[in-house]
């Protein structure tokens, strides 16, 4: 028989391993932003991640010197590369906030050393995110008018009974609401930075950045409740976020789009891919950051789960879209499923998305593969190419084969389409590699606080007999909160 | 004694010694105390005497004012200056004005949340004497202070000195304005 404490092991894992004190996980996690030596390997990978960003800028500029003429977008595929780029990375996104703000609410302890760069990981996927919808009609200094509501000489508004431009207030709404949460988090360790710092411009630097925080009583009080109201408020906003996004889809009549499921479909979807990119960035980071003490197997683990998790549900959305278009007896929904599975041109793409998005999730089932940091990686690349492909299927054969014959076409993507795809993962990669060379990766006060020495224990033996004066004075003698 | 002085300050090892010399500072009658940690102790609350701040209902506030704003957007540029006829639907068409409403809300509240915070906590403040002490670099790092301001009605210096040295703590300070 087990003895307890192997019992309490298994069930409430230790979430940071090693013999760590509040001094070694401040001072680890913290000089990794503050050495002076950058390690060349930093210097590969930002190069590499730069150089593939420079991609971004060459088709940006190109796309405004000629037009969208350049991508393969046509009629009736009017919706093509950069809604799937853009549904692709926003739903990515959607990790860093679960992370932060959900698994907070369900004080899941786990969440406290990947949340930081989850966020990261959010900010960075919107910002990719945010370019497409700005520059894919090719002329974004027009865009500020019907995407925003501003008082402008032609006297027009937007329409904002259009899911498009509820799509706009979602997105804006949710890269200010991820960067307040993000920053608010960095507060207390940008603070750490700058009484660590030994260079005087890093101090100056990290000093204003942390606003002069001291770590007070009084402002951790209402530091805590500002950081629990934001996860509060964060945990509807991140819902709604993919939500919207699918009834840019959804409020239409396209058959494949119009359907009442998307929302908690393309959420779950959201999450899965958002995952996948989580474990993408934690497994190397723990490795080339020595960071094992603090992003264990267990958390791991508990990634691959909910990976899982999300994965069957997606898999359930793909079986019931297939339901749907039988049951709904409408020949054009039928015909829509019979053409995305197997008569149509793009059948191959549909089932190799089943492949990435069904079927090799279905190794986590198996511990094995959920405890192995390398199998981890190998899915999560398959789950993040096949939540693109879910992107390319819904949208592109939804489009090609519309209710006319006569105005089926073709469609494939043209190069510049792929360089401005590819370009912005290099963008993503560069902000991240800029992010792990300044700023502290993982939590540092909030893994302080998973340390044992960080309870408070019950209080000296001298001091209980004080205990019914102290619930006297409460009242009495407190400063008000001023 | 220095009268330039703003406080005694103490210095711990451990979130209990903190705690427990907090709830002894109190029980003294000092009330312009103030204790510093690496990471928040929600005991500490209690132990000196911290009241639930306002924030949340400035939080709640700034929610609605994001709702009504949202809304009221809305009916000013569908009902009000720009009337549009789509689809015979009608110009009051509340409910798909729900969705901007509601992000505005979030929006609204998560910037009450954040900037009330700051406000209420009187940052951004880069200097603050606490800063002179050197040692008080680890109340970031390690360690756990704890602070009677000079401007306590019952401070004196000789005997909150002695008085912080009785609560056992690793050495205490003097706090130069």
């Amino acid at each position: 028989m087990a003895d307890l404490k192997e019992i309490q092991q298994r069930v409430y894992p230790p979430m940071v391993e090693g013999d760590h004190t509040f001094a070694t996980v401040s001072d680890k996690i913290g000089d990794y932003a503050l050495r002076k030596r950058t390690p060349l390997a930093w210097f590969v990978g930002f190069g590499v991640a730069f150089m593939v960003a420079q991609l971004l800028m060459v088709s940006v500029v190109y796309l405004l010197a000629k037009g969208i003429g350049i991508f393969g977008t046509n009629q009736p595929v009017g919706w093509a590369f950069p809604i799937i780029n853009f549904v692709w990375w926003i739903g990515i996104g959607h990790a860093g906030t679960l992370i932060s703000a959900i698994l907070l609410l369900l004080n899941q302890k786990w969440r406290t050393s990947i949340n930081r760069f989850a966020e990261a990981m959010t900010l960075f996927a919107v910002a990719c995110a945010a370019i497409f919808p700005v520059i894919h009609t090719g002329r974004p200094w027009l865009a500020a008018y019907w995407l925003f509501p501003y008082p402008n000489t032609m006297g027009i508004w937007p329409q904002f009974r259009s899911p498009l431009i509820w799509d706009v207030f979602a997105v804006s709404t949710y890269a200010t609401i991820s960067l307040l949460f993000w920053y608010v988090g960095l507060i207390p360790d940008l603070a750490t930075l700058r009484d660590r710092a030994k260079n005087k411009y890093f101090k100056f630097a990290y000093g204003i950045l942390s606003w002069g925080w001291r770590g007070s009583a009084r402002h951790w009080h209402r530091y805590e409740l500002a950081y629990l109201l934001l996860a509060g408020i964060s945990t509807p906003l991140v819902l709604s976020v993919h939500s919207i996004v699918s009834l840019d889809f959804s409020v239409s009549q396209i058959p494949g789009w119009h359907a009442t499921f998307f929302p908690p479909y393309f959420v779950a979807g959201a999450i899965y891919a958002g995952f996948a990119m989580v474990l993408i960035l934690c497994i190397p980071l723990r490795v080339w950051y020595n960071m094992k003490d603090f992003i264990t197997d267990t958390h791991l683990h508990y990634m691959g789960k909910v990976m899982l998790a999300t994965g069957l549900i997606v898999g359930y959305s793909y079986v019931m879209e297939a339901y749907f278009g039988w049951y709904s007896a409408s020949q054009y929904e039928y015909f829509m499923i019979t053409n995305r599975i197997w008569n149509g041109p793009y059948w191959y793409m549909y089932w190799l998305l089943i492949f990435c998005n069904v079927i090799a999730i279905q190794s986590l089932w198996f511990k094995y593969f959920r405890e192995s940091p390398f199998w981890l990686f190998i899915i999560s690349i398959i789950v993040s190419i096949g939540m693109w492909l879910e992107r390319f299927v819904i949208i592109v054969t939804s489009l090609q084969r519309d209710f006319l014959p006569s105005s089926w076409a073709m469609y494939a993507p043209s190069l510049w389409d792929w360089s401005l795809y590819v370009g912005t993962i290099g963008f993503f990669f560069t902000l991240v590699f800029l992010f792990v060379r300044f700023l502290p990766v993982i939590s540092i006060f909030e893994v302080r606080t998973l340390l044992p020495g960080a309870t408070v224990h019950g209080h000296q033996q001298d001091f209980e007999e004080n205990v019914v004066e102290i619930e006297y004075t409460w009242e009495r003698t407190d400063e008000p909160n001023k | 004694m220095d009268s330039n002085l703003y406080g005694v300050m103490a210095e711990f090892d451990t979130p209990t010694a903190v705690v427990d010399a907090a709830n002894k500072v109190r029980l003294a009658g000092y009330t312009k105390t103030d204790a510093f940690s690496p990471f928040p102790l929600h005991e500490i609350d209690e132990a000196l005497g911290i009241r639930r701040s306002i924030l949340p209902f400035l939080v709640f506030c700034g929610g609605v004012i994001g709702m009504l704003s949202g809304f009221a957007l809305q009916i000013f540029i569908h009902y009000i200056d720009y009337p549009l006829n789509i689809g015979g639907r009608p110009y009051l068409s509340w409910p798909s004005f729900i969705p901007p409403a509601y992000e505005l809300t979030i929006l609204f509240g998560g910037f009450t949340a954040v900037f009330g915070m700051l406000f209420l906590n009187g940052l951004p403040r880069p200097y603050h004497p606490v800063f002179n002490v050197p040692r008080f670099a680890l109340a970031s790092r390690e360690k756990f202070f704890l602070l009677i301001e000079a401007a306590d009605d019952k401070y004196n210096y000789d005997e909150t000195t002695s008085f912080m040295r009785s609560l056992g703590p690793q050495e205490v300070f003097d706090v130069p304005e």
